[in-house]
């Protein structure tokens, strides 16, 4: 079924005529109508993609097809999109409209892809099940009783459920790799500063980072070539050249040395999951990888260190949201005081005020040392003691997350279980290295992920072991119940 | 009791450029409101700053001329407060390490002494918007446009103690900028403003009384006023028995007072941290170096310089270095004319007070250098007279197109200094003044300027008075 | 660490949030248990460690002083909740 192949799968059947973009873009939308229920989208713009894949079809015609026309993406709604509504999962932005295409965005329109819709996610990207949305908790298309994951939850959900060909997310503490285990999809959070961050809504501006939410981990190095890139309108962006990932993907395991660290099996991961991840890491040795042992003695901090300084970069993020230029205006204020704090407080929900708070509090008077300094000195740390893994191994492995997607409202009381979610990814994010995650089976009928971490810069390394586990084993193949349901137009 | 004040100012300087410090919105002054805030000044969701170039050699090129330390990385802070002429709810500013540390001024005192101010620290942030109170009856409406302009915020240390010294330490910097080309210094436009920092303590005492912080100082008038009034109004609390509440005032030049913020009462956190949308800037010896090279001669140097090369009084060469524009003024036109004083004379007194009186940006002179030049050296070859001269710049004032040798000639403007024509014009001025000729004779000599100025107007002031005196006298004895 | 009354109070007030009593004590207890969660790392000893900024630990590239910005207020102010000839509006502030 076209709409659960994977993009390279779909551009060759565009190119050979089997069907046009206007039929797939159809399908994606009749689909979303029909899996309405499962929330993965806050906006769909469904004149303008039909218009794009049309002129897609005409451009393939015309022998001028892009490296992605006619392909429809769907945007974490975290992503400006010039001309359409931009929400952040927030009411605070519930009737902002985008001014500016995010460079992201941009990016992946000049190589022809459809702009499908914007995706649900958890307020400002605050939370890993995607239950602070404004626009209502999205589900996890394996058991719509569960949780998608978060904060790209609509984002994952939408390829997991076959209601896009692929998503754009963002990472900040785990933000792609999570949801892309629960839903059983491949998710990409690449190297700090590899996408540029232009238009893209910050939370987290030292930890945030944009990337491809992909059925396969060669349609992740598809969407990354196009994505990445030095961006003169973001100074943390990399100005290094973008490989052509495409042609690392065949590079053989044999030979490798693949770490693993014990703090990632720790008594938090799942019993099952453990089983799946340790299956995984023998396909890994199939292939002729050595599997290595190391240390990693700060990584304990990373839970602690993420938690500050994240929180402590929000509540600055988040000032610009004051009622006056853009997005939530109490009504009738008395005077300037009522109209910042009830416009504020009217439009954030519970948990962006929480991170607000807390992250103004470690950066006030007399706590900054002991907090925000502390924590960015365990960030170098901990990524001194990747540098010296690297040193040994190619790559790292583990668990993406210590358990499988959870029942919805099941951890909305316990913020800080919801908060040890992230325990696997942070890491990635605190060191700024890129990290992945793909499906490697099943605990009790839910996806299990796997992450890989590469060393700076070598998104090419990680991918490209995906693509040789993906070659081997069927698990990304895998699709819920309701993505083969015969729901066609 | 006798008080005396501790003075310390915060200097804020536009810097002259053609875009924003992180943005590439227009800085141009006085478009309509907010056409000139981009998507980044405005703080809209998804928006990155990226550092003007331009910022970094001013910000420098002021750090050595005050003799200061540069930093060779230098950081970017968010200073975190809420202001709606604040669009993202902080100013990305330098706290922890700026980029200009140290360094000190000798400024001009009455008498002529030296005073050393020194300067804690300058550095690079960018300007809020405007709030305007007075718009519209029940709202305040905000202009965004001046959000983003580049600023180098010049901290002094609290070593002024009149406002005197405030004022020269604040004309001294005005002067230092305007010539490095780091601001256009034009204060109408709120190029430099003052925060004024102002304690005091008995005579003699050594420790620091509670300071206030008085904001919105834009003029040097301004300055004075404010911290005259505040150094008495402290005064008079302290003496009545009160104490100074630390806090930040405002100086209201309409009632020239200060009176207390209330917006600003609450003690602020600002909750500094380095800004995460920015990456630390590193500069190199060389990048200093090339800065050095292109350093335009500083006004101290240039007022010894012209005292020597031109001979002039240092109170005349201080007057003319005290604008970079009015410098090149004279020495172009000493190019013309080589007689230093007269020129300096000239533009000292004459163009200055022409350029007073009009009200006019001392770069926008209308008459040339050149044509300034040639009028004197026609005083100085006694062609014209001085009193000729001064009608002939008035004419150029107004018609710069005029060619001043050619004006002389077709208006017959030449001094009549031929003994010949003279003496018949100076006999009859005599013979129909009797009655002063016998006061002359009665030994009242005063009265020779009388017939001078007959001869001067006989001769619509063409002819050299000084001769027409020595000829009346000849005549008269 | 407990997170007082007057502190949560104080915090409110910085980041302009308002709270009922009643959630003012329940956010203080939230920021208690984060507070707790982080406290772990004040156990490392981060004497001579370099804070990180950056990852790669680059340094800033500038942009050249060209103004390259349109007028776009129409647009921009398409999503303001109140303006009046070209100004944003806010109640009258008082000072």
């Amino acid at each position: 079924m076209m709409h659960n192949e994977s993009i390279t799968e779909q551009l060759h059947a565009l190119k050979i005529g089997k069907y046009s973009s206007k039929e797939l873009t159809e399908n994606y939308l009749y689909r979303i109508k029909k899996l309405k229920d499962l929330n993965c989208y806050i906006s769909v713009l469904e004149e303008s993609a039909l218009r794009a894949a049309t002129d897609a079809d005409q451009a393939r015609a015309k022998g001028k097809a892009g490296l992605l026309s006619g392909i429809p993406i769907a945007h974490k709604d975290i992503f400006c999109t010039k001309n359409v509504s931009t929400t952040a999962g927030s009411k605070m932005l519930h009737n902002y409209i985008a001014p500016f295409d995010a460079t992201v965005v941009a990016k992946i329109a000049a190589a022809g892809a459809v702009t499908i819709g914007k995706t649900n996610m958890d307020e400002f990207a605050m939370g890993s099940s995607n239950e602070t949305s404004y626009f209502g908790p999205v589900k996890n298309p394996w058991d719509t009783s569960r949780v998608p994951g978060g904060s790209s939850g609509g984002s994952a959900a939408a390829v997991a459920a076959g209601l896009c060909s692929a998503a754009t997310g963002t990472d900040t503490g785990g933000s792609i790799r999570q949801p892309a285990a629960h839903c059983g999809i491949t998710g990409l959070k690449p190297t700090y500063g590899r996408i540029s961050r232009w238009g893209m809504i910050a939370f987290a501006s030292s930890l945030d980072q944009a990337g491809p939410m992909t059925r396969t981990a060669e349609d992740a190095a598809l969407m990354l070539a196009l994505m990445a890139g030095n961006d003169p309108k973001d100074s943390t962006c990399i100005g290094d050249d973008v490989p052509t990932y495409l042609e690392y993907l065949n590079s053989s395991l044999d030979g490798s040395c693949i770490g693993i660290c014990e703090d990632f099996f720790t008594d938090g991961l799942e019993a099952k999951s453990e089983q799946v991840i340790q299956e995984a890491i023998k396909i890994f040795e199939h292939l002729g990888a050595k599997i290595k042992s190391i240390k990693l003695p700060h990584i304990r901090y990373s839970v602690p260190a993420y938690y500050v300084i994240a929180p402590a970069e929000a509540s600055t993020n988040l000032s610009r949201y004051d009622g006056v230029r853009f997005g939530h205006r109490c009504k009738d204020p008395e005077n300037l005081n009522d109209l910042f704090k009830r416009s504020r407080s009217e439009g954030f929900g519970n948990e962006v005020k929480r991170r607000i708070m807390v992250g103004a509090f470690t950066l006030s008077a007399g706590y900054y040392d002991a907090y925000y300094r502390q924590a960015q000195q365990i960030r170098r740390l901990i990524k001194n003691d990747f540098q010296q893994a690297f040193k040994e191994v190619d790559f790292l492995i583990g668990p993406t997350a210590p358990q499988t997607a959870f029942q919805l409202g099941e951890k909305t009381d316990s913020q800080i279980e919801m908060y040890l979610q992230d325990i696997y990814t942070i890491a990635g994010n605190l060191a700024g290295l890129p990290a992945m995650s793909i499906p490697v089976g099943f605990s009790s009928k839910l996806p299990v992920g796997l992450q890989l971490i590469g060393n700076y810069l070598q998104e090419g390394t990680i991918l490209s072991a995906a693509h040789q586990y993906q070659k081997r084993t069927d698990w990304h193949k895998c699709v819920p119940v309701l993505a083969i349901n015969k729901v066609q137009p | 009791m006798n008080w005396e004040a501790i003075i310390g100012l915060e200097i804020h300087v536009q810097l002259h450029t053609n875009s924003k410090i992180f943005s590439g919105a227009s800085t141009a002054f006085g478009a309509e409101p907010n056409t000139q805030a981009s998507a980044v000044d405005l703080g809209l969701p998804g928006v990155l700053p990226v550092v003007n170039e331009a910022v970094y050699p001013k910000a420098v090129a002021f750090g050595l001329s005050i003799g200061a330390d540069i930093s060779r990385l230098s950081v970017f802070d968010r200073k975190n407060y809420f202001y709606p002429d604040l669009p993202k709810g902080y100013q990305i500013t330098q706290m922890d390490k700026p980029i200009v540390l140290g360094g000190s001024v000798q400024i001009s005192l009455d008498g002529g002494t030296l005073k050393e101010i020194r300067i804690t620290r300058a550095h690079l942030e960018e300007d809020a918007g405007k709030s305007l109170h007075d718009e519209f009856p029940s709202n305040t409406g905000i202009d965004l446009n001046r959000a983003g302009i580049p600023l180098l915020e010049i901290v002094s240390e609290p070593d002024m103690r009149t406002a005197k010294e405030a004022v020269a330490y604040a004309r001294y910097i005005h002067q230092l900028v305007t010539y490095l080309g780091v601001s256009d210094g034009n204060m109408s436009e709120g190029s430099l403003r003052c925060d004024a920092n102002v304690s005091i303590r008995p005579m003699g005492g050594t420790k620091m009384g509670t300071r206030t912080e008085t904001k919105n100082v834009n003029s040097f008038k301004f300055l004075e006023n404010a911290i005259n009034f505040e150094i008495t109004r402290q005064r008079d609390v302290l003496e009545s028995g009160g104490h100074i509440i630390q806090e930040t005032r405002l100086y209201d030049p309409d009632r020239d007072e200060t009176r207390s913020m209330r917006s600003k009462e609450t003690a602020m956190d600002y909750r500094y941290f380095p800004e995460p949308d920015l990456l630390p800037i590193a500069i190199d010896d060389e990048y200093i170096l090339d800065i050095k090279s292109k350093m335009p001669e500083l006004p101290r140097e240039k007022s010894e310089r012209f005292e020597s090369d031109y001979e002039i009084s240092k109170a005349d060469a201080d007057i003319l270095v005290s604008d970079p524009a009015i410098a090149d003024y004279f020495e172009a036109v000493t190019k013309i004319c080589s007689d230093g004083k007269l020129v300096a004379n000239w533009v000292r007194v004459e163009l200055l007070g022409k350029i007073n009186k009009d009200s006019i940006e001392n770069k926008a002179i209308p008459v040339s250098a050149e044509e300034l030049g040639k009028l004197l050296n026609r005083i100085k070859d006694q062609t014209i007279s001085g009193k000729i001269a001064k009608d002939i710049l008035n004419i150029l004032w107004s018609s710069p197109m005029v060619n001043v040798d050619d004006y002389i000639n077709e208006n017959e403007l030449k001094q009549v200094s031929n003994t010949s024509s003279l003496e018949p014009l100076i006999e009859e001025v005599l013979k129909q003044n009797p009655k002063q000729v016998e006061q002359f004779r009665q030994g009242k000599t005063k009265v020779v300027g009388y017939f001078v100025g007959q001869i001067m107007e006989k001769t619509s002031g063409k002819a050299n008075p000084q001769q027409v005196n020595q000829l009346v006298l000849k005549k008269l004895t | 660490m407990k997170i007082e009354d007057y502190i949560v109070e104080n915090i409110a007030e910085l980041t302009q949030l308002k709270f009922s009593p009643g959630e003012l004590s329940s956010i203080g207890n939230k920021m208690s248990e984060i507070l707790e969660l982080v406290e772990d790392m004040q156990t490392v000893d981060t004497t001579g460690v370099e804070p990180m900024s950056n990852p790669l630990d680059a340094t800033q590239i500038l942009r050249p002083d060209i103004a390259t910005s349109e007028n776009r207020r129409d647009v921009y102010q398409r999503s303001a909740p109140e303006t009046r000839d070209g100004l944003y509006l806010v109640p009258k502030v008082i000072d």
